[in-house]
């Protein structure tokens, strides 16, 4: 403590104050929880201890895709020893719906089922097992309904979870008719499990006052605590949510979370005991949404060089049985299905599908990717038609100057850092030498080929939703100088918390080992935002960074009246507090504060400028600013079996003036084999009656460390701050590079090519699993030679 | 009763449910939730701890899934978690190096990693690209994509400091030696029992006692029934405490493997004599599932799919089956009957399975076809033996995992190259006789035609790889 430190020397302070923090903005500090981490230490919410009156929830799910419950019988649950309550619909007492947004998602079935999987009941004991067991022995009696179990069919029928929504610049119609020349074609895109190694779970120990504490792996604490006070119908100032970490989020736990608290907090309610549901991994896959599967179709126009003059898509999103988050995440694909590229005169429609499925929700990138992929599909095709290169295309298209910066949802591309990219990646990936040895080598290799493929992204960074873009932070300093951090945001292993604790240690110019993080808490900062949009740092930053400012403001003038210098004259510096020529230890200047009665507390508000978008117009500035990145990866393919694997990938991506490199990297990698998992070998299959076959790992294959590319270079883009004025000037990170994976799709889809010598796109739908890759390279030999498709013939002995 | 170090210290349990899982016993009897459960299937590798085992004058250490280990088979073993490694408040190098190479985001996955980095810093003095590789493969990651931890993994070979399991290792072998099965062990619930014989005799008196007992070897298939299909097993016997039928013995004729021999342990008898063989165990599921599955339960679980059955089934391998004190020997391909039906009869048990050498077969091969390099279950293993003299074919043996209900030979296909000129055109007519062996389902790995296509498409890939060796044919060369 203060009083115990040793004494200092003026030289040694003077010696320090001359270097710069280590610990602060830009550096690769560690993540705040690495060694707890890695010793076991860390506590998730299953690792909580428990009450010896502790209660385990298992919940009956439904084993029909579309139905209607005609008898819910619980009384054979209670014949197991063990179980305190079995609760239905009837059993909640407030409000019965957990939908995000609009209704739809009722937190157990009242009488109509809409998927496989939908929980039906559900059962409190003293252990998981008996819950289990008492929960499938209840009696549950159906109607069988039909189902709609495909995209298209919902499509075809209209069947939506809400009405379309269309983007539009110029005459398309027009566009297209007079195009030189025209390529259309659809492509169904996969969905993808988020896989969260730790599954869906919350624990909850009821109040004196009637009311709830939380322990939820939530990435919307807000939403939980709203969800928890509605269907107990209580004040939401009851409830209280804490969250330290999850094990992994991935959007997963935006909305999703809220089932398994608001169950758990309803047996509370009924029993008075401590509560906790945490989901099978088999019960999370089948039970919680998953990204949406998209089913997008395009007919596009474009001039001999291969520039596109007129587009339209229509992509249409597969949203499960729910409205969920669906409209702004169609919306999300619709504003990225321009990626980085002028459309000309364009068309773009959102559909939102209905089927008897569980819930699509956010997963990374929040709908962008599915829109994304589509130029980059568009583009392949084109250049295959004349014959060039994927990447000349696709830099000629690129957006530009005035007459070709604006998107077709008129936001003006400002600060466009790809064709500086594109060309520092194409000379540093050895692009052109690469390809013409990948030639040489498909050449002479009759069964296995090479593909390469350079693709950018650009990505809109805020919530669509303009009112979700603010944030608030908590900070007080103790008296022996140690601070105590809080903020809206969740740590979900991306290193919020270690990049928000670096923007107060900044600020203070104190050590990142005298901040301390603590859980995420709505009794600490109010009525936050879920972290999504990848905009965690962006808005939590900023707002710790204001919490920060204004104790330190305070402190200045303290300091300006104590000691009788000027504002210019108080300087914190590396852990100390320089006062004109006086030198101070951080702890002895707030100590002196304290005696001065200064508040050493604050909270801290952010929102972010300038955005505004009209939906109605469907015209606005619905991004702050973009992000960049752009990946050139190479495959190898096998033409006997669809086998691949992932060869080299070099990445150049954007995050401005990075809080901290070595998470940006962190974020960047893990985004991007998460992306290339997405569309090589993570299936999701349905069977007829609507059940989900690839339910646990050992049929839905996430990428294992063999994925990895064998030869693996990132780098981040230097010397390029924000323009925007964010937090020290840095880029949100978390979603964007999940679209860097898309080079390995189109590197698969250049080695099927080769086989055709590139005068064509092979068709093939994501996730470009073996199978799918095989079939695509079956329809390119036949295209090939229509009456030989042998690939050996020309080595036969 | 059965005795186990956690960590260094002893314990003693005798009231235990049969069916527990190492992993729920940890998280729930001595509360030590360092170790995670991500999946309870064995695929993910959260819940990854390290078993140290007495072997001579040494401790053998093996990464496992606590998920699929019942708390039987921690008898007479070290059982070491996430917890023991840290010694006050110095990181583990294991530790230290995830750490300082940003190789933990959500931390979920991180015990289990860092023991399997632990482990395999145990065997391998200054392991290459390939063993972390195959240390790691079993251990999913969703947030890092992976390159920080391979990178950990080569900084902790750094580190040559004795840790304190080397520093404590003579007085931890003086206690397991103390603690070594001498006699059957027993536990029960009161309702479900397992028991641990030490020797065959033990293990067929039990049988006789118990005929419908399941006889629980590494348990990473069994133990599912238990996790995955929430069914309970009454009577375990389980086989691990029998060294007689671990054995692993090689003779200028045959290669003997003990049916509780644990795949690990098969590997580097098998690639010696036949590299692919080998290949194909790297593989097999993910080295935690390795060092507990034996060869033995491979074949006696009755799977479809494999992956050793259609190898041995290839190499012309036998399976002994004894009861009591009588033994028969079958071929393995006469050993399956139908769908998870087998000659095994009530009682009988397989002891071993016997393996000709090399020099006695042809050029083998193996191919598996999966969605995933790493563990994952073949959509299609072909494996094939042919021998091939003067431009003939003398012999073919060839025999596929995941096209039948059982692994079973390609019998029409065989006869179209036996004899035949070793062609194109040959091979050509193999294919046409190979769609008549088989009609395989389609499922969620792939569809039918699929697995109809790329079985046929081996025989050309075998074709390539005897006919003209310096053309590449497989893309996992550039793993």
């Amino acid at each position: 403590m203060f009083d115990h430190k040793k004494e200092t020397s003026y030289e040694a302070m003077l010696e320090l104050v001359k270097q710069d923090l280590k610990t602060g903005v830009g550096r690769s500090v560690k993540h705040e929880s690495a060694a707890k981490q890695v010793s076991g230490e860390a506590i998730y919410v299953d690792d909580r201890l428990e009450f010896p009156n502790q209660l385990h929830i298992y919940a009956r799910m439904s084993d029909k895709a579309h139905a209607r419950i005609t008898r819910i019988d619980t009384t054979p649950c209670y014949e197991f020893p063990g179980v305190a309550i079995a609760i239905t619909a009837q059993d909640i007492p407030g409000i019965k719906d957990i939908g995000a947004l609009k209704p739809g998602d009722p937190l157990l079935v009242e009488d109509l089922v809409e998927y496989y999987g939908q929980p039906v009941l559900a059962v409190a004991a003293g252990d998981h097992d008996t819950a289990r067991k008492a929960a499938m022995a209840a009696i549950v009696e159906y109607e069988e309904l039909e189902p709609v179990l495909s995209v298209e069919q919902a499509l075809q029928n209209n069947h939506f979870v809400s009405a379309p929504h269309t983007h539009k610049r110029g005459d398309s119609a027009s566009a297209l008719a007079t195009a030189k020349h025209r390529l259309s074609g659809s492509v169904h895109i996969g969905g993808q499990e988020h896989f969260y190694l730790e599954t869906q779970i919350a624990s909850v120990v009821p109040t004196e006052d009637g009311g709830m504490i939380v322990y939820s792996s939530t990435q919307n604490p807000t939403e939980v605590q709203k969800l928890v006070a509605e269907v107990l119908d209580i004040p939401f100032n009851k409830v209280q949510i804490d969250m330290r970490r999850m094990g992994g989020g991935f959007g997963g736990k935006e909305t999703q979370a809220a089932g398994p608290a608001c169950i758990a907090a309803v047996v509370a309610k009924l029993t008075g005991r401590p509560a906790k549901m945490r989901l099978p991994r088999m019960e999370d896959m089948m039970m919680t949404g998953k990204r949406h599967p998209f089913f997008n179709q395009y007919d596009v126009g474009f001039d001999d060089n291969g520039m596109i003059t007129g587009c339209e898509m229509k992509l249409a999103g597969n949203c499960g049985n729910s409205p969920d988050l669906s409209d702004s995440i169609v919306d999300r694909a619709m504003f990225h299905s321009d990626n980085s590229y002028y459309l000309g005169d364009a068309t773009i429609t959102g559909y939102r599908c209905k089927t008897n499925t569980a819930s699509n929700t956010a997963y990374r990138g929040f709908g962008g990717p599915q829109g994304l992929i589509m130029p980059e599909i568009i583009l392949d095709e084109i250049a295959r038609s004349l014959g060039k290169d994927p990447l000349e295309i696709r830099k000629l298209n690129l957006y530009g100057d005035e007459g070709r910066d604006t998107t077709h949802y008129y936001q003006k591309v400002e600060d466009n850092v790809l064709p500086e990219m594109l060309a520092d990646l194409e000379q540093s990936s050895d692009y052109q030498q690469r390809r013409a040895e990948i030639k040489e080598y498909n050449a002479s290799s009759p069964l296995l080929k090479k593909g390469l493929a350079l693709t950018p992204v650009k990505f809109g960074i805020s919530f669509t939703a303009t009112f979700l873009n603010q944030a608030g932070a908590l900070i007080h300093i103790y008296t022996d100088g140690s601070i105590h951090l809080n903020h809206g945001g969740t740590e979900m292993g991306q290193g919020l918390n270690t990049k928000v604790a670096q923007i107060v240690a900044e600020e203070f110019q104190v050590d990142f080992d005298n901040i301390q993080i603590t859980a995420t808490n709505t009794e600490k900062v109010p009525n936050t935002s879920p972290t999504a949009a990848s905009s965690g740092a962006d808005l939590n930053g900023k707002a710790a960074q204001n919490a920060a400012r204004t104790i330190k403001q305070r402190l200045v003038e303290f300091a300006v009246s104590h000691f009788k210098v000027t504002e210019e004259d108080v300087e914190f510096r590396n852990n100390h507090v320089v006062i004109r020529d006086q030198l101070m230890p951080f702890a002895d200047f707030i100590q002196l504060a304290y005696f001065n009665q200064i508040s050493l507390s604050s909270t801290g508000f952010y929102r972010t400028p300038k955005i505004f978008y009209d939906r109605e117009k469907a015209s606005g500035r619905p991004f702050y600013y973009f992000a960049y990145g752009a990946a050139c990866s190479e495959v190898v393919i096998d033409t006997l079996t669809g086998e691949y694997k992932i060869l080299r990938v070099d990445i150049l991506h954007d995050v401005g003036a990075s809080l901290n490199p070595a998470i940006d990297i962190g974020q960047v990698e893990g985004a991007f084999v998460q992306g290339a998992g997405w569309l090589t070998t993570e299936e999701l299959v349905w069977n007829d009656q609507g059940r989900l076959m690839t339910s646990g790992p050992a049929g839905y294959k996430i990428p294992a460390v063999t994925d990895m590319p064998v030869d693996f270079r990132v780098r981040l883009v230097e010397n390029r701050k924000n323009k925007e004025d964010t937090v020290f000037h840095s880029k949100a990170v978390g979603e964007p590079p999940f679209m860097l994976g898309i080079s390995v799709f189109c590197a698969i889809k250049d080695a099927i090519a080769s086989i055709g010598d590139y005068r064509k796109s092979p068709v093939i739908d994501a996730p470009a699993t073996p199978e799918r890759v095989l079939w695509a390279v079956r329809e390119m030999q036949q295209l090939q030679s229509p009456h030989s498709v042998s690939p050996t013939a020309e080595i036969t002995p | 009763m059965i005795r186990f170090l956690l960590n260094r210290e002893l314990r003693v349990e005798q009231q235990l449910d049969p069916n527990m899982t190492v992993l729920n016993y940890l998280r729930s009897t001595p509360g030590k939730t360092g170790t995670k459960e991500g999946c309870a299937s064995g695929d993910c590798g959260a819940c990854t701890v390290v078993l140290g085992e007495l072997d001579g004058d040494r401790i053998r250490y093996k990464s496992i899934n606590a998920c699929l280990t019942f708390v039987s088979a921690l008898n007479g073993k070290q059982l070491i978690t996430v917890e023991d490694l840290k010694q006050g408040s110095e990181l583990h190098p294991a530790q230290q190096a995830m750490v300082d190479c940003h190789g933990s985001q959500c931390g979920f996955c991180t015990p289990g990693i860092v023991m399997s980095m632990f482990a395999l810093g145990k065997n391998v003095t200054h392991p290459d690209k390939e063993k972390i590789n195959e240390a790691l493969a079993g251990n999913l990651c969703r947030c890092t994509g992976y390159r920080p931890i391979i990178e950990a993994a080569e900084q902790m070979y750094a580190d040559v400091t004795p840790d304190s399991f080397t520093s404590e290792q003579d007085a931890t072998m003086a206690k397991l030696r103390e603690i070594q099965p001498q006699q059957q062990a027993e536990l029960s619930d009161g309702t479900k029992r397992s028991f641990n014989p030490t020797s065959i005799a033990e293990l067929s008196t039990l049988l006789e006692q118990y005929p419908h007992a399941r006889l629980l070897a590494g348990g990473t298939d069994l133990a599912l029934e238990v996790t995955q299909f929430h069914r309970e097993i009454e009577t375990l016997i389980y086989i691990g405490d029998i060294p007689g039928l671990k054995q692993i013995s090689v003779t200028e004729q045959q290669i003997e493997l003990g049916a509780s021999a644990s795949l690990s342990s098969c590997y580097h008898t098998l690639n010696n004599d036949y590299p692919d063989f080998g290949a194909l165990l790297h593989r097999f599921a993910s080295l935690q599932i390795r060092n507990q599955g034996t060869l033995g339960g491979n074949i006696g679980n009755a799977s479809p799919i494999g992956d050793s059955p259609p190898a041995l089934i290839a190499l012309g391998a036998k399976v002994v089956l004894r009861k009591g004190h009588q033994s028969r020997t079958i071929n393995l391909q006469d050993y399956f009957i139908d769908y998870k039906v087998t000659d095994q009869q009530p009682g009988e048990f397989i002891e071993k399975v016997i393996v000709p050498r090399a020099a006695d077969n042809g050029e083998f091969r193996s191919y598996k076809i999966s969605k995933r390099i790493d563990d994952d279950i073949s959509a299609v293993l072909g494996c094939f033996n042919l021998k091939i003299s003067n431009g003939v074919v003398e012999s073919a043996r060839i025999a596929f995992g995941g096209m039948a209900a059982i692994p079973k030979r390609a019998s029409l296909c065989e006869q179209a190259l036996t004899g035949a000129p070793w062609t194109m055109a040959t091979i050509e007519q193999a294919k046409a006789a190979l769609q008549q062996d088989f009609s395989p389902i389609s499922d969620f790995r792939a569809s039918k035609e699929y697995r109809i296509l790329v079985a046929s498409n081996m025989l050309t890939r075998y074709f390539v790889e005897i006919e003209t060796p310096e053309v590449e044919t497989r893309v996992t060369a550039y793993v």
